[in-house]
């Protein structure tokens, strides 16, 4: 499990690579929050494309990063998680956040 | 007449190991390499792995609370193509099982999202839990995996 973070301006991108569960899920979120609370980012991008698996502890990693998002007055982006994670993703309901990319919220149009 | 069939099982697996989190992904992969012989779709793989990812994930934190117990799973495959499999803790045991069905509800706190069940019940066929307090928890999922013809070409 890897975590590749690069920040340009007011964006940070975390390309996620490996698998999200309960046992990876702390090292990401550590990772990232050390970035996130050192730059202040306006724009958080979590990067899913690498990611091979990922159960619920993906959806709380995902909630855990809007909400400090919202308290830095920043906003957080999701992008290209699969249709296998969509199908988590659609079941906890975080689509209503709006945190997808547009490509992951058109989806359930052609399943 | 309706013809009444008795499904046999063909195969059988059982282990046991600790409830560390790094066995989380050891759990998932050994099932998965199980399972394999069924010859499955990647989807319907992906369904088992993060259902179990999900109940092991319950037995480490909820049920031996993130201290060290054993978790034990058997797995069997039938001769329809169904997959059973049962993972087992003789952890705490869940107070109101209805309520921690419920989506999005947890008693774990920090970012546990609460949809561990919602997730073996939606990605598996069936889920039957079994629980008492102080002594542990049983569940059982079962999935019917599509048998495709085999090609020989």
């Amino acid at each position: 499990m890897g975590v590749k973070i690069i920040s340009q301006d007011n964006v940070m991108i975390a390309s996620l690579d490996g698998e999200i569960d309960h046992h990876t899920a702390k090292d990401i979120r550590e990772n990232i929050d050390f970035e996130v609370n050192m730059r202040h980012p306006k724009l958080l991008i979590l990067d899913f494309a690498k990611i091979q698996f990922m159960d619920s502890s993906g959806i709380g990693l995902i909630m855990g990063r809007y909400k400090i998002m919202k308290t830095l007055s920043g906003k957080l982006k999701v992008t290209n998680a699969s249709a296998y994670m969509n199908k988590i993703i659609r079941l906890s309901g975080l689509g209503a956040l709006g945190v997808l990319d547009e490509g992951s919220e058109n989806y359930e149009g052609h399943k | 007449m309706k013809e009444v069939k008795i499904m046999k099982v063909i195969n059988e697996m059982s282990m046991s190991f600790l409830s560390r989190s790094s066995n989380e992904s050891f759990a998932r992969g050994a099932i998965s390499s199980f399972i394999a012989q069924l010859d499955p779709t990647i989807d319907e793989l992906a369904d088992i792995k993060t259902a179990i990812s999900e109940a092991v994930t319950n037995c480490i934190v909820h049920a031996y609370n993130n201290g060290i117990g054993t978790i034990y799973i058997t797995s069997k495959i039938f001769d329809n193509g169904k997959v059973s499999i049962k993972i087992r803790d003789k952890g705490c045991g869940i107070e109101d099982i209805a309520q921690a069905m419920e989506p999005l509800f947890t008693t774990a706190g920090g970012e546990r999202a609460g949809l561990g069940f919602a997730v073996m019940q939606s990605f598996m066929d069936k889920l039957k839990v079994i629980s008492k307090k102080g002594k542990g928890t049983t569940i059982t999922m079962e999935k019917n995996i599509i048998r495709r013809p085999i090609r020989n070409e």
